[in-house]
């Protein structure tokens, strides 16, 4: 048998062990916040620009430089994204340009994200958690050995000077406050639309620092051999949609829920639903909105026939008018909607598709 | 080929209640199932085993209960299911869990047959990092291809594979060297409906157990909540907003007098969306 049982009770006193502050020597000089400026296929993705906002915060807080990275195959597309860095926030950029990291493979982003934080040393590390974010910042985490919280909704320096990266946990039941203290770099990612997207300073510039990168093709074991492009119509851009129309449980029907459509459509918004939907199929899982789908930070949200559990209210709370149309007045909705309307969704829905389409008619003629 | 599809028992999330008065998790009846995105990663993996001959075991780490998962998955048609468990796990953050289920695979590799592919499902539902595929793969050094839609080409006697995975805007079709680690992406297929032979082998199976030592980890330092970087400072219960919701009476109204209500509420609410909405009917 093991010896593994007389180790295994675990009185509180080794958890409070393991979380004193006790940051080792080698990790000292580890300083400065830094956000990995995500670019595929010429375009820099929103979140990234989001997370140099909140950088920006943090950097501040500790008195340290905000640093954008910037892994690029050519030097236009390290300079435009360089670029887009600075007016969003960042002190100084850290690129790596090779054509080897045209497209992404994790096998060499990897390698240049781990070759970097060796050299330069940042005490936090920020990635957006997206596709890329994510299968990035695990085998970073790991090759680094340091601790990764995944899309935290908030970041904070604590009052020791440390990352305090809260998430939501259980299915959005609860929020966890998580620390990385005796390693370093303090890795988080955040999910698109969590955090707000700064104001562009036009003309904003800073310093550039090249790292190279010591890695050939013919090393890599991972070919791209080609992109196949979604099609326009089947992206949904949900998340970054001014007006979001989304249903839930309520419309009693997949039928039902072309009521939904139709407003978006009427109102040129987007669509989504509720978790439960995509287990009935009525929805695709591209078109889920809340902790473990996409999260919004619409102009308007129109929820018909959502209960809004919490893993729903986490994705939309950043929204800035939230409309809740439920039978029940007791739905949790109601705690975060702005405005409320005890009504059967159903009859609702295509009242209110009439309603703005004459609305809209009505005053453009009048325009 | 042997396939190893590393799974996790997880509380049904969506019945989690939280104490009102402790804002403590009540776990007390709460029913657990196998991650359901893991599901997609064992269904891929009994279809190529079915294709191409071979076993798929099973594996998972967590408390002595989480056996009833892996028997779930024999059912499924799984051919083996080890379960490791240690209370020198407990409190294992994602870095800690890969080291651990890292350990198991090398086991696994040596006992029953080195695996050119491990699977996964994309993330948990109740920790939803999508972290601990990717941790696994860089700790075995295996070719790591997350968020897979498809595997369109395997070559087992080649060592190759090709996969289309789903990135930003598109999907990347990559080409790689087994041994791969693969996280499978959700809705790509729909487990199978078990059958009534693999429900008695189901039943009669023993699973097996390791303890951490009997998976060849002797640095238990690296385990559990020692081995964890990362540590819960505090739990609490998201905060009500302060501001109350406005409701829209209702009564006596029918529902196009209420649709007129409410657009007339929404614009008093924020007035710059009527313009920004008729900028957007003027371009219709």
């Amino acid at each position: 048998m093991s010896d593994a049982p007389s180790n295994a009770p675990k009185p509180p006193a080794a958890g409070r062990a393991g979380t004193k502050r006790e940051l080792p020597e080698r990790f000292k000089a580890y300083r400065h916040v830094w956000v990995v400026v995500e670019c595929e296929h010429g375009v820099v993705h929103p979140v990234s620009l989001e997370l140099l906002g909140e950088g920006r915060k943090l950097a501040d807080k500790r008195g340290v430089d905000l640093a954008g990275v910037v892994l690029a195959g050519d030097s236009l597309t390290a300079a435009q994204t360089a670029a887009a860095a600075f007016e969003h926030g960042a002190d100084l950029v850290y690129t790596v340009t090779a054509p080897i990291l045209a497209h992404y493979r994790n096998e060499t982003y990897t390698r240049a994200m781990t070759d970097l934080v060796n050299a330069h040393q940042p005490e936090i590390l920020l990635l957006g958690a997206t596709n890329l974010g994510r299968d990035l910042a695990g085998s970073v985490a790991t090759t680094l050995q340091t601790g990764l919280t995944a899309d935290c909704t908030e970041l904070a320096i604590d009052d020791e000077g440390s990352l305090a990266a809260t998430r939501p946990t259980f299915g959005g039941s609860l929020l966890c406050t998580i620390l990385t203290l005796n390693y370093r770099p303090q890795m988080a990612t955040v999910r698109p639309r969590v955090m707000a997207m700064p104001a562009r300073e036009p003309g904003r510039w800073g310093r550039i620092i090249e790292h190279p990168l010591d890695f050939a093709e013919e090393d890599v074991v991972t070919k791209v051999l080609r992109f196949i492009a979604d099609r326009e119509s089947d992206k949904a851009q949900l998340a970054y949609a001014d007006i979001v129309v989304a249903g839930g449980l309520g419309l009693r029907s997949a039928e039902n829920f072309q009521l939904v459509r139709a407003l978006a459509e009427v109102l040129g918004g987007d669509y989504g639903g509720s978790r439960p939907l995509v287990q009935k199929g009525w929805i695709t899982a591209d078109r889920q909105i809340g902790q473990t789908g996409k999260t919004i930070r619409p102009k308007l949200y129109i929820a018909a026939g959502i209960s809004g559990a919490i893993q729903h209210r986490v994705g939309v709370e950043g929204a800035d008018t939230i409309v809740a149309i439920n039978t029940d007045p007791n739905a949790p909705i109601f705690d975060f909607a702005h405005l409320g309307v005890v009504a059967d969704a159903i009859e609702l829905l295509p009242a209110l598709t009439r309603a703005f389409q004459a609305h809209l008619s009505v005053n453009r003629l009048a325009g | 080929m042997h396939i190893v599809v590393c799974m996790k028992q997880v509380p049904d999330s969506a019945q989690i209640r939280v104490h009102p008065v402790t804002n403590t998790i009540m776990r007390q009846g709460v029913p657990t199932i196998i991650n359901p995105y893991d599901l997609f990663a064992l269904e891929e993996a009994l279809h190529l085993r079915d294709r191409l001959g071979g076993e798929v075991t099973v594996l998972t780490m967590g408390p002595p209960m989480a056996e009833e998962s892996l028997r779930k998955a024999l059912t499924f048609g799984a051919d083996r299911a080890v379960l490791l468990t240690d209370r020198a796990f407990a409190g294992s953050d994602t870095l800690a869990t890969s080291f651990a289920l890292a350990a198991a695979l090398n086991k696994i590799g040596q006992e029953f047959g080195e695996p050119p592919i491990v699977f996964t499902g994309k993330q948990t539902i109740d920790g939803d990092t999508a972290q601990v595929g990717p941790g696994i793969a860089k700790r075995l050094g295996l070719n790591q291809l997350t968020y897979v839609a498809r595997i369109a080409d395997l070559d087992p006697a080649a060592g190759t594979i090709t996969v289309e995975r789903r990135a930003e805007g598109g999907l990347q079709v990559l080409q790689t060297r087994l041994p791969v680690l693969i996280t499978m992406l959700e809705g790509v297929n729909e487990i199978r409906r078990g059958s009534l032979d693999d429900a008695y082998r189901a039943a009669r199976a023993q699973v097996v157990r390791w303890s951490a030592a009997d998976a060849g980890i002797t640095e238990l330092a690296r385990c559990g909540l020692k081995g964890s970087p990362t540590i819960v400072k505090k739990v609490f219960a998201p905060q009500g907003r302060a501001e109350k919701v406005r409701q829209v009476p209702t009564a006596d109204r029918s529902a196009d007098e209420l649709a007129v209500d409410v657009i007339a509420a929404i614009f008093r609410t924020q007035p710059p969306l009527e313009d920004d909405l008729l900028r957007f009917a003027a371009g219709q």
